[in-house]
């Protein structure tokens, strides 16, 4: 889903017009206008560990099993929060099932939903929770899902899969701070869906809360009538019950009937050792019901069910499901693989035609890796397999390098996802990696008639640079762009505007969201913000800038290959691929973290960055002198010796570069990104 | 307080001080000619005196500035366990020893007599045999030289450092490059010849030219020996934390090692030759025996708080080398020197590849390097052509001239000298893998074969081998 393409049809759109058309034009679940995009659900990911623990629970949940049949569909509303980071959607949530007794109003209910380890030490949420919530308004009592989606661009992707899940959105906005670039971000995902959008201003209760302020940005920004917007405490619990309100009277029902036949689409799954695989489903049509026998229509096998019920969040056994809810499923399937996120479930009596499933999202940002020593490959590709399978929008090859060893290159939405996938990599499966400087795909447009053949077509993908096309063989080269958004405060506009410029950034718009708050817009080509851009964005404005990102295509670029050398001799995993007005500072940087990592020895070493034949810079590490311990008698030479052994066992593993011993740390320190 | 025997040598130092100083060299001659046998029978000594009365800002040696007076046990203590690890080592010679420190000359001459009473006693200990004193040049230590020369000492090595008296200040030393000169006159006056002089260099603002007319100045009163070392910066000093927060500055690598390369040419044009690292003699008499044998590869006993040594115990059945540690602190050591006669801590059998590694590392510090029958003296099986003469990366070292294997032996070259430790990794990765295989192999015939680590487990059942010792 380009941000582009929707940006431009949102400038030739008059605001009114459009507003008025969001709001008229309610997504039909059954209307062959859907598309892939509206069909992707996202849904929660169940830690395979944490499940286990939560298990024990459920199995008691059978005996006050909730009647599901009870729901219609115009009695379920399904319905996701969609906020920047840090602005409350996950104490949102957590008030939200207190509310409704999902789960024992305690203290210590912080952020329930938000298992991951990695995601309560960022505050922020990597994968979309599901819980069915009970809630009694003017006599009737609804199910209300909720869908808890990740905050951040780069999980996206699962912010779309669950906004197709639902009718509609609480787009959360913090009282202080005001409208974020992912706020922006996800109200656009949340308006090209055409789900009904609920403004939510919170932490009201805090002393610089304004939110007259954050209303008429709102306004201004999302052209949302600031009557509209719900002013909340969601740690206070003040206001929430108007929340709840708000979400049977404005968001619409889902459109499924339960006269047709079943048909289920999976939207996660995970193994649990005792049962196998436990599904989660989204029921599209039709019912189901415990001793039902089911087929995948992706392997075409059937099963029996064993057990179905709702998320609650835990699991909660209800022994049938309606069309309109969710839950999950457990149905003998042995394998993960046997699950497929996307896949139908139907009767076997009555098949259907297979939904769409989800379009895998596409890698954006590309990084190897490998594991500290090669004898832990094995348990390294476990882990990644396992995660993986978890999170299918991380693309997995094989790599090798000579100077890390066998290893992946991966491919990630973005750079926050790659980090949660190391950080989780690190904590789930106790896996020490080495994680090299993010790339971007660049493609190339083939002139030579010979190489298109080779390749079946005319335009190719580069993801690793060793496989950089020479110019003489090529008509253009192609750089993916991503329009980026900026929201700060107005004083920061001009170093903010020199930060842009520096890297290849065409300002694309600029606007005033109040008096103080500038909303600017950045064409920006993907490579010049994958290292270091948020980071130096935060820090020029003291951490009050919010930065967000949409893909944008490819645009033509000078793209040339640059060599490091170390005394003439080129190092083949330290080729580059950079745009002709960057080789220089790029180069320069190499030259001087590889002189900061290689280790002085006997003689000087050249460390040179070249284009073609030309250097473009260079380094040189001083040649050693003296090395000799002074002191050496029958003291403690233990400790001499220790230091001597562990350079002579560091020295079989140096990758020789010429006579240039080149330590796996000093490929690591220029090959990693940067510490922060 | 001074015992018979120690009476008996000191009434006859005329014989010892004037005895003929080639008394190591017999010893080293007669060693490459009887071979291995040998390598066991003999061992040098060490004994550490672990008092300071000030510390010095650069030192991180085992000492400690003491409160109290315990000389008398500190002393009973020494000859206590030099006498339990002679006779664990059993061996028939000693060959020297060196009194180290610490401040070994703040000790009372009586207490160096014991000691090496107590060796004669345990084993022979030539009338020739180098007996070497560490000196603080101060004028306490001064005026005891002539009674440590009667308890036995016939060489000292007098701790000059620096003869500018406000480096002198910086590091912390209790004397004057006065008394520095007034000490070695003394000393050069009761043992010609046998006087060593230490000297720092690398020191805080030092420049070269000041080295250079520094190092003159000592050259023109010295006497046969001097040591010099580049002031190294260890963690925990004083200095280093100087250094660190910017208060005081050393001189940069190139700086010291221009220091060290120009201070060989100076020694060199003064007649003196190196025949180690740090080592310079006149001649070869005036050489330190004592730390020949280091560098050689002998076995030597450490006596004293946290001293170590290296050689078999044949009373335990053992027969490989051992390095062993003695406890560091003196009041837990004299503890348990008083409970068990010694106060080792640590023991760690080395293997065959172990001992290899460290004849090479201690012998590769000497000019003359390791010629063929010293290393066949360890290593029978593999000669040094065969252990080296194959790699590429020791070819290079040969073709750049900084390594030299000829029919002499294997040694550094006088530029490679300086760049030992740079070359000493190569070396070892192809010592470990010609000798690794062939120890595998010995490893199936031999059960009893210790596996060559210095892990945890290794040291645990060091630990349970000490408590099986005989005590007393």
């Amino acid at each position: 889903m380009s941000l582009l393409s929707l940006v431009k049809r949102w400038c030739q759109t008059p605001l009114l017009r459009r507003v008025l058309q969001f709001k008229a034009c309610r997504r039909k679940m059954q209307s062959c206008s859907v598309t892939c995009t509206l069909l992707r659900h996202g849904w929660m990911k169940r830690l395979p560990l944490l499940c286990s623990s939560s298990r024990s629970i459920s199995t008691q949940t059978d005996k006050d099993a909730v009647d599901l049949s009870k729901f219609p569909t115009d009695r379920i509303r399904n319905f996701c929060i969609i906020a920047h980071i840090d602005h409350g959607k996950s104490t949102l949530a957590d008030r939200l099932l207190e509310m409704t007794g999902a789960i024992a109003k305690t203290e210590k209910n912080k952020q329930v939903l938000d298992k991951l380890q990695v995601e309560r030490e960022r505050g922020i949420t990597v994968k979309a929770q599901t819980a069915s919530l009970f809630y009694n308004y003017e006599g009737q009592k609804y199910l209300l899902n909720l869908i808890d989606t990740p905050g951040h661009v780069d999980f996206s992707y699962e912010v779309s899969r669950s906004i197709s899940a639902c009718q509609g959105v609480l787009l959360i906005v913090d009282a202080n701070q005001g409208v974020q670039a992912q706020t922006v971000a996800n109200f656009y995902l949340a308006f090209e869906a055409q789900l009904a959008i609920i403004p939510v201003i919170n932490k009201i209760d805090l002393k610089n809360a304004d939110p007259e302020r954050v209303e008429s940005q709102i306004e201004k920004v999302f052209d949302i009538p600031r009557e509209e917007c719900i002013r909340i405490s969601a740690k206070l619990g003040t206001n929430v019950e108007k929340v709840l309100q708000a979400v049977v009277d404005r968001i619409p029902p889902p459109e499924a009937s339960i006269d047709d036949p079943f048909k289920a689409l999976v939207f996660d799954s995970n193994f649990d050792h005792y049962r196998g695989v436990v599904a989660n489903i989204a029921v599209f049509g039709g019912r189901v019901k415990k001793g039902d026998r089911i087929v995948s229509a992706y392997l075409g096998k059937t099963y029996e069910v064993n057990e179905l019920g709702l998320l609650r969040p835990d699991e909660h056994s209800t022994g049938k499901l309606f069309a309109g809810q969710v839950g999950y499923i457990i149905a003998g399937m042995k394998d993960v693989k046997e699950a497929q996120i996307g896949d139908t479930l139907y009767l076997q009596e009555q098949p259907v035609e297979a939904l769409p499933g989800f379009k895998p999202a596409k890698a954006m940002v590309f990084a190897g890796m490998y594991p500290m020593d090669q004898s832990e490959y094995q348990g390294l590709r476990s882990a990644i397999e396992k995660l993986t399978l978890n999170d299918s929008s991380v693309t997995v090859q094989r790599d090798s390098s000579l100077a890390l060893g066998a290893g992946w290159r991966l491919g990630f939405l973005g750079l926050l996802h790659m980090e949660v996938f190391n950080q989780r990599l690190e904590q789930e499966y106790n896996a020490s990696v080495i994680v090299t400087a993010p790339t971007v795909p660049y493609k190339a447009v083939l002139s030579s008639a010979k190489l298109i053949k080779e390749h079946g077509s005319k335009e190719i993908t580069i993801v690793n640079p060793a496989q950089f096309p020479d110019r003489t063989v090529v008509s253009e080269y192609l750089e993916p762009m991503v329009l980026g958004t900026i929201l700060a405060p107005d004083s920061y506009t001009g170093k903010i505007m020199s930060l842009c410029l520096n890297r290849r950034a065409v300002q694309k718009n600029m606007l005033y969201i109040d008096d103080q708050r500038v909303m600017m817009k950045y064409l920006f080509p993907l490579n010049e913000i994958v290292v270091d851009f948020y980071d130096l964005l935060k820090s020029l404005s003291s951490g009050y800038a919010s930065f967000d990102y949409e893909n944008a295509g490819y645009q033509a670029a000078d793209l040339i290959k640059m060599d490091i050398l170390l005394n003439g001799r080129p190092v083949e995993e330290l080729i580059t691929i950079v745009h002709r007005d960057r080789a220089y500072s790029s180069g320069k940087a190499m030259c001087e973290r590889l002189k900061d990592s290689i280790p002085r020895q006997m003689f000087e070493i050249a460390v040179q960055a070249a284009i073609g034949s030309k250097v473009i810079a260079r380094e040189t590490i001083k040649a050693y002198k003296k090395n000799v311990l002074a002191k050496c008698y029958g003291g403690d030479i233990t400790r001499k010796m220790k230091l001597l052994k562990k350079q002579a066992e560091g020295k079989k593993k140096m990758r020789l570069i010429g006579t240039v011993e080149v330590p796996k740390d000093a490929f690591i320190n220029v090959l990693k990104r940067k510490e922060k | 307080m001074i015992p018979l025997r120690a009476v008996r040598r000191a009434l006859s130092p005329g014989v010892r001080r004037f005895s003929d100083a080639s008394g190591g060299e017999i010893v080293e001659d007669a060693f490459e000619r009887t071979g291995s046998a040998q390598l066991t029978k003999q061992a040098s000594l060490y004994v550490h005196w672990p008092y300071c009365l000030r510390r010095c800002s650069y030192c991180n040696f085992n000492k400690y500035i003491s409160r109290e007076n315990n000389e008398h046990m500190m002393t009973q203590c020494l000859q206590k366990e030099t006498e339990t690890l002679l006779q664990l080592s059993q061996v028939s010679c000693v060959t020297s020893v060196f009194f180290g420190g610490g401040t070994p000359s703040l000790a009372h001459p009586s207490t160096v007599a014991a000691v090496l009473e107590t060796v004669s006693r345990q084993a022979s200990l030539s009338e020739k045999a180098e007996v070497t004193l560490e000196v603080n040049p101060t004028p306490v230590g001064m005026s005891k030289l002539e009674d440590f020369c009667r308890a036995g000492v016939n060489r000292f090595s007098i701790g000059v450092q620096s003869l500018q008296d406000d480096d002198l200040k910086i590091l912390g030393r209790d004397h004057s490059s006065r008394q520095a000169l007034q000490t070695i006159e003394e000393a050069r006056r009761l043992c010609p010849g046998r006087v060593s002089v230490d000297v720092m260099f690398g020191r805080p603002k030092q420049s070269v030219e000041s080295w250079e007319n520094e190092l003159s100045k000592l050259l023109s009163v010295c006497d046969d020996h001097v040591s010099l070392y580049q002031l190294t910066l260890e963690r925990g000093t004083q200095l280093f934390k100087q250094v660190q927060g910017g208060e005081v500055t050393v001189p940069a690598e190139d700086v010291t090692a221009e220091m060290y390369q120009c201070a060989r040419r100076t020694l060199h044009q003064h007649g003196f030759l190196q025949y180690e690292v740090s080592n310079f003699a006149k001649h070869q008499k005036a050489v330190s025996h004592h730390n020949m044998s280091y560098w050689k590869g002998r076995q030597y006993i450490g006596v004293g708080p946290g001293a170590h040594g290296r050689f078999v115990l044949p009373g335990e059945g053992g027969v490989a080398r051992e390095a062993r540690t003695q406890t560091l602190e003196p009041d837990v050591w004299m503890r348990e020197v008083q409970q068990r006669g010694h106060g080792t801590r640590r023991r760690i059998q080395l293997n065959h590849l172990e001992l290899l590694e460290e004849v090479l590392v201690m012998g590769m510090r000497m000019t003359e390097g390791i010629n063929h029958k010293h290393w066949e003296l360890f290593s029978p099986q593999l000669t040094l052509r065969e252990v080296f003469g194959r790699s590429t990366d020791v070819q290079e070292l040969l073709q750049s001239g900084r390594l030299i294997l000829d029919n002499r032996g294997l040694r550094c070259s006088w530029h490679g000298l300086a760049l030992l430790d740079s070359m000493l990794p190569a070396l070892l990765v192809e010592l470990e893998k010609q000798i690794s295989p062939r120890l595998q192999r010995d490893h199936h015939t031999d059960k009893q074969r210790r596996p060559p680590t210095h892990d945890d487990s290794n040291v645990k059942r060091a630990d349970n081998v000490r408590e099986s010792l005989p005590v007393g």
